[in-house]
């Protein structure tokens, strides 16, 4: 991430001295109207030009470590990292969904991973049936009949339900032969799940802290009950072999990795450029009007339910598809992976990467998820303290954990504070109340970002 | 007259206390009003009940025309059906600069989506700063709204509502902690304003309300204590002892 | 014959064994004399009346004789043909005991012997007959043994002896228990179905299990067919049943009518692609192309060519089974041929699973009950800090498992497991209220009205300090012993009992709620955390000190949490997870019950527990989904009662 494309991606009016005279149209007598008011129309990308910076740097960094990958190049970066890159991006992409719905509206969602899971289920339904299908018609294929449809069929639920001691398809496996509707069903389940609970929330004015661990119970239930065996999504062996591309079993992984990377990558930019784009409008004003004071919007007549709904929804999908595009990538899902923790750390990296800015969401999770992985793999060289030597793979989390405090604590703004220091950005000096009667937002000293 | 807002028989009461107690009260299209009451009147809770925010335990809140009832509608949607409500602490979106606050608060569809497609053209730019020019923040378009005083709070406050324009405004203490000269300010924008609607403002300061200069509603224990010119109600014995004691 | 030869046998025995006394002449060795050629026949035929010489003759050593008999220890002595009890002593010695006296009557090789060997058969008339020597045994302890063992196996002819032994029973209890077995045994084995009948009216609403596993058996039904539209009329029919219902799948009903050779075997997918597999020519099937069989339908037809050709058996067709189907009656009928007892039984089973259904009813709640006041102790400590303070503590549930392993240490160093617990509980209390402590000190007090944060901060210290524990205690579960005084269950009935432990997490719920209580309405510290509470400048003017109230109170529930860490740890495995598994839940019983009131926490809890066991009752096999459903209500009930069970309302709800 480039440091100036940070500092101009603020809010539009942190340039406003550099656009201010930009304005002046009409025949308006020239006044100072503020860059921002002049500067508004002038086009998306001129007003956000950090989102060409960070595409500029996403499609460095694709080509990068394509030229760098074995599928594809030099060779040096080995596949599994390759895949772990691409991971990560996926992982960014969910980031930038938890900044939209928790850093711009406020609501700290402790279930979006849920909805990146159940994105990678739906798809991980269709990869696991047409690779089990292929293997199953292959070995029938020796058989002295030819198989029918009822023989395949009862084949591939043996393979995929034998482990939960079933052999028939449950219901939820329909679509799984369609891959055109299974993708539709990666957008179409999260945003539905969260239309619903969305809805019941909202509506009944749950706010703050109880829609924080409301979310929490969903998720939970959501884990649970893809914990069972009957849930018919395999319980707790969860769906595997997904690395393994059904009719591409001739491509080697090295390359299938650099494909996802880009896959991801692409992702990535869209769900960014289309993120900066919902937040730079009148629209990212009314919800970060939400986050700062509900009940003020609502007497502006915005019917601010409908706005969190929308947000809410919106970021499941978004979520959802970074899932389908991060498990086949892992090759393996299980309910584990939507256990509610998993939405708390993904609340911790935009927390760390600093939220309330969409760069800021992409670095705490780049820099958080990778660093785990560099801990927890064990590449971490042991710190010898005389009498005891910390081992990182059973300190890392101690480590996460206090550093988290710490970051809540003294850091408010993240790693993304950090271009706000380089810029020497001037903050209002003049201290207020807290901002509004709902005290579960922010106050003022986070205002001022 | 027709009435514009019409309150009648309205009570509510929070674990047993009686907050508002069979209050009436209505207003004209085009009329300013003050409301003044101790401590403890139900002036606050009053404004609630308008704005949705509180439900009456019983009684009617009509609106409009078409006499359509408050009670059953959303905060937001009495919001977009013409009531704006300027609180008592000035609560404007410090966050933001005063030309999003104002240009959030122009009235202009407020669906999701047709606010998520919404780019402001330069009609609608001009109105905000014409808008901006009524309130002496012309000059602070681009600032945040944080960064400006309490004064210009309020007025910013109150351009917000301006923008929405409201058919009936519910202003909560606009001269709290203003200097002399903004208040000044802040009656002249008031009274412009009440030309062409209702405006109701809720004050403890006489000075201000003698300002103003218009019909007064004492409000006493959640109920209508005397209505009339200011020198009227100032005369009125009940008022004379609920202000000063016995 | 015997007659005749009884006194000269006698005489003879006299002159052969000087040894023997001369009193026990008539005694038992005469009786065994007498009966010498049917037990040494050793016919289960003709055997009776020689078993029941014995058993009816008064004899005292009847008894011994007939157990030595059914153990194989009765010999007869080849030179004489006398009776005597044997035992090997060497490799082919015998020493001989007499059966009467019991004295040792000398050596003898193995081959001057002959052994009596009863057979199974005789074995068990011997013991049904033994039965009542021991019904009316002096020893309780043996009649108690004796009606066990009839009760656990039971047989028709232990009822005459059972009946016989009741007047003479001189122990009021053990006659109790003798009639209700007789009245058991008569349920199965009486003679007239009338008393049958009336010994199972007589069992009505009577919840043992021994009841249930005589009646159940009565009911035992066979399942039949039968041509035509009607059951015989000579059969005790249960029921007909329709195919293709619920009890009776057509496949299974079709099934019975080939298991009867009234219907043509249908073919399995199985079997017809074996069949055409066999038959396969030259890339043909019956003239039909191999490649081309890829639909059941193609089978089917090529199937049909090859039975045509008698190349494979005959399948029936669709229409062939539902004519057999419908020309039959399938039913149950009971192999019990009485009409009127298989009717009482029916009645008395079940009045008898309405009061089970009561007993578990209320074997659930108490269920419910130990459940919920754990979840209330689990909860108490965050309803504190959550609802008094508002502020989120997401390490609470870590706070537990420092509770749960503080006991687990105590227990390392003081063995007495009554003494350490007693130990470990104000420990925990001090270990966890001294973490509480801290943790408002370092962390929550700078972030006072910024929920969300304090959220975040105390999930990472959360996930510090299970790591930490990790670290120190390892993955594995440790082990809280509970005194031996918690040990085993309070038993009402055969349905209803309750643990000890559970009693007494109970008892220390209830502990906790006077506690508090007491704390809060009656103490200078319970006023002034109301006061810190509800207006924390006020207070502050008042000259209380909002940082310490704030302190304390934070500290007193976490060390709640400790305790309460303790009490889970009895009850199930400590580990480094322990707290996970009951924060989600702790937080659902503060939002159900309603925030800043321990009564709606109380509720809350109540509400949570009850509903819990509610669904697992209703799945019992599944307690996962149980938990799914108990979440999705109370993410439903939030939607009728935002502000939990019991509500503030009015501007103090901070709305």
């Amino acid at each position: 991430m480039p440091a100036d494309a940070a500092v101009t991606d603020k809010l539009p009016h942190v340039s406003s001295s550099v656009r201010k005279y930009l304005g002046g149209s009409g025949g308006q007598a020239p006044r100072d109207r503020g860059g921002a008011a002049a500067a508004r129309p002038r086009g998306f990308f001129a007003n956000n030009p950090s989102v060409l910076i960070f595409i500029a740097c996403l499609a460095v960094f694709t080509l990068a470590v394509t030229i760098l990958s074995e599928g594809l190049g030099l060779g040096i970066i080995s596949t599994s990292f390759v895949k772990t890159l691409g991971k990560t991006l996926c992982l960014c992409l969910v980031a930038i969904a938890m900044d939209l719905v928790w850093g711009y509206c406020g609501i700290l969602s402790l279930g979006h991973f849920a909805f990146f899971g159940l994105g990678g289920y739906m798809i991980g339904m269709w990869l696991m049936y047409e690779r089990t299908r292929l293997i199953v018609v292959d070995s029938l294929a020796n058989a002295p009949l030819p198989p029918t449809p009822d023989e395949v069929r009862d084949g591939i639920a043996t393979q995929i339900f034998g482990v939960v001691g079933a052999s028939d398809f449950p219901a939820v496996w329909a679509f799984a032969h369609s891959l055109p509707i299974q993708l539709a069903l990666v957008v179409i389940v999260p945003g539905l799940l969260a239309l619903v609970f969305g809805w019941l929330a909202f509506r009944s004015r749950v706010t703050g802290v109880y829609l924080s661990i409301l979310t929490q119970a969903m998720t939970l239930a959501l884990a649970l009950y893809l914990f069972q065996n009957d849930s018919g999504l395999r319980g707790n062996n969860g769906l595997s072999g997904l690395q393994n591309l059904p009719g591409l079993e001739a491509v080697p992984q090295a390359l299938i990795s650099v494909w996802f990377l880009w896959g991801s990558a692409l992702a990535l930019g869209l769900g960014y450029v289309l993120a900066a784009w919902v937040v730079s409008g009148k629209l990212g004003s009314v919800i970060r009007g939400i986050r700062d004071d509900e009940a003020r919007v609502r007497f502006l007549g915005y019917p601010v339910e409908g706005f969190k709904l929308f947000i809410f929804t919106l970021t499941a999908v978004i979520a959802g598809i970074a899932g389908a595009l991060y498990y086949p990538q892992a090759g393996i899902i299980n309910p584990a992976e939507i256990a509610p923790i998993a939405s708390i750390y993904l609340a911790v990296w935009v927390a760390i990467g600093g939220r309330g800015r969409i760069y800021g969401a992409v670095i705490g999770a780049a820099f958080v998820s990778l660093l785990s992985t560099w801990f927890t793999g064990g590449q971490a060289p042991d710190l010898p303290l005389g009498i005891y030597t910390v081992q990182w793979v059973d300190w890392w989390l101690v480590l996460l954990g206090l550093s988290f405090v710490l970051v809540t604590l003294f850091a408010p703004k993240g790693i993304g504070g950090l271009f706000d220091l380089v810029s020497h950005q001037r903050h209002p000096d003049r201290h207020g109340a807290d901002l509004g009667p709902d005290m579960g937002s922010y106050r003022e000293q986070e205002a001022q970002e | 007259m027709s009435t514009l807002l019409e309150v009648s028989g309205v009570s509510v009461s929070f674990d047993g206390f009686r907050a508002i107690n069979n209050l009436s009260f209505s207003i004209g299209p085009t009329e300013l009003r003050a409301i003044i009451g101790p401590n403890g009147a139900g002036k606050t809770t009053f404004m609630d009940i308008v704005t949705g925010k509180t439900k009456p335990d019983e009684g009617r809140v009509l609106w409009g025309d078409e006499n359509a009832s408050l009670l059953r509608m959303s905060e937001s949607r009495i919001a977009q059906a013409g009531v704006g409500r300027k609180f008592q602490r000035p609560t404007v979106f410090e966050d933001q600069s005063v030309f999003d606050n104002l240009m959030m608060a122009l009235k202009k569809p407020r669906n999701p989506f047709k606010v998520l497609v919404f780019r402001p053209t330069s009609e609608d730019e001009d109105r905000v700063v014409a808008l901006a020019e009524e309130i002496g923040l012309a000059a602070h378009l681009s600032r945040k709204s944080g960064e400006l005083s309490h004064g210009q709070k309020q007025w910013l406050e109150i351009g917000m509502l301006l923008a929405q324009e409201p058919r009936l405004l519910l202003v909560d203490e606009p001269a709290a902690g203003m200097t002399l000269a903004e208040r000044e300010h802040t009656t002249e924008i008031l009274k412009e304003a009440a030309k062409t609607r209702a405006v109701v403002v809720v004050e403890h300061d006489m000075e201000f309300v003698r300002r103003l200069d218009c019909k007064v509603t004492v409000l006493h224990e959640g109920s209508v204590l005397a209505e009339g010119s200011l020198d009227h109600v100032t005369k009125n014995k009940d008022v004379i002892d609920v202000y000063l004691g016995r | 014959m015997t007659r005749h030869l009884r006194p000269l046998l006698a005489a003879l025995a006299l002159l052969l064994a000087p040894l023997a006394a001369a009193a026990q002449t008539p005694g038992i060795q005469a009786l065994l004399q007498e009966n010498r050629d049917l037990i040494e026949e050793s016919s289960r035929r003709s055997i009776g009346p020689a078993i029941d010489a014995l058993a009816d003759s008064g004899l005292p050593e009847a008894q011994t004789v007939m157990e030595r008999w059914q153990d194989r220890d009765l010999y007869i002595r080849e030179s004489d043909g006398r009776f005597f009890f044997a035992e090997e002593t060497d490799d082919d010695a015998y020493t001989l005991t007499d059966v009467a006296t019991g004295e040792t009557a000398g050596e003898v090789p193995d081959d001057a012997l002959i052994q009596l060997r009863p057979n199974g058969g005789i074995r068990k008339m011997i013991g049904a007959a033994l039965v009542q020597f021991q019904l009316s045994d002096p020893d309780p302890a043996t009649r108690r043994q004796a009606l066990t063992a009839i009760g656990r196996d039971a047989e028709a002819s232990h009822l005459a002896a059972l009946r016989k032994s009741i007047d003479s029973e001189p122990d009021a209890v053990i006659r109790a228990a003798k009639e209700r077995l007789e009245r058991l045994l008569t349920i199965q084995f009486g003679e007239s179905d009338e008393e049958r009948v009336n010994a199972i009216e007589s069992f009505r609403g009577d919840t043992d299990m021994d009841v249930r596993a005589t009646l159940n058996p009565i009911l035992a039904t066979r399942r039949s067919v039968a041509p035509g539209d009607d059951a015989p009329a000579d059969l005790n029919v249960a029921r007909t049943l329709r195919p293709g219902g619920e009890a009776l799948s057509e496949e299974e009903a079709y099934g019975l009518l080939v298991d009867e050779g009234l219907a043509q075997p249908r073919i399995s997918r199985d079997d017809r692609r074996a069949a055409l597999v066999a038959n396969i020519d030259a890339g043909q099937v019956a003239g039909v192309r191999v490649s081309t069989l890829d639909t059941e339908a193609a089978r089917d037809t090529a199937y049909a060519q090859l039975a045509s050709l008698g190349l494979a058996e005959p399948t029936a067709t669709e229409e062939e089974v539902r004519a057999a189907l419908d020309a039959h009656t399938f039913f149950d009928s009971y192999f019990e041929p009485s009409v009127a007892v298989t009717q009482a039984a029916e009645r008395a089973l079940s009045s008898i699973e309405l009061s089970v259904a009561t007993n578990r009813t209320l074997d659930l709640a108490l269920d419910a009950l130990s459940l919920a006041s754990i979840y209330f102790l689990a909860a108490i400590g965050l309803a504190i800090t959550f609802g008094v303070m508002g502020v989120i503590n997401m390490a609470h549930g870590e706070f537990i498992m420092m509770g749960a392993y503080t006991g687990y240490v105590v227990q390392q160093i003081v063995p007495d497991y009554t003494l350490s617990i007693l130990i470990a509980l104000p420990l925990a209390f001090a270990v966890t209220f001294a973490a509480g402590v801290a943790m408002e000190r370092l962390v929550i007090r700078w972030l006072y009205h910024r929920p969300l944060e304090t959220l975040l901060a105390t999930f990472g210290i959360s996930i510090a300090l299970q790591q930490l524990a990790k670290n120190i205690f390892g993955t594995q579960a440790r082990p809280l012993t509970s005194p031996d005084w918690l040990d085993g269950a309070l038993v009402i009935n055969d349905i209803v009992s309750i643990s000890y432990i559970r009693i007494a997490i109970f008892v220390l719920a209830l502990v906790f709620l006077a506690v508090f209580l007491f704390i809060m309405n009656r103490t200078r510290l319970g006023l002034e955390v109301r006061a810190v509470t509800q207006n924390p400048r006020m207070a502050a003017s008042m000259g209380i000190n909002p940082d310490r109230i704030n302190m304390l109170t934070f500290g007193l529930g976490s060390g709640i949490a400790g305790i309460a860490g303790v009490a889970v740890g009895l009850y199930a495995k400590v580990t480094s997870e322990l707290g996970q598994d009951y924060i989600v839940q702790s937080f659902m019983t503060v939002v159900v019950g309603g925030v800043g009131n321990i009564w709606g926490t109380l509720a809350g809890a109540t509400l949570i527990g009850f509903l819990q066991k509610g669904i697992e009752w209703m799945n019992p096999s599944n307690t996962l989904a149980a938990q799914t459903y108990m979440i999705l209500f109370i993410i439903l009930f939030i939607q009728f009662r935002p502000r939990g069970i019991i509500a503030l309302r009015g501007r103090a709800a901070g709305d």
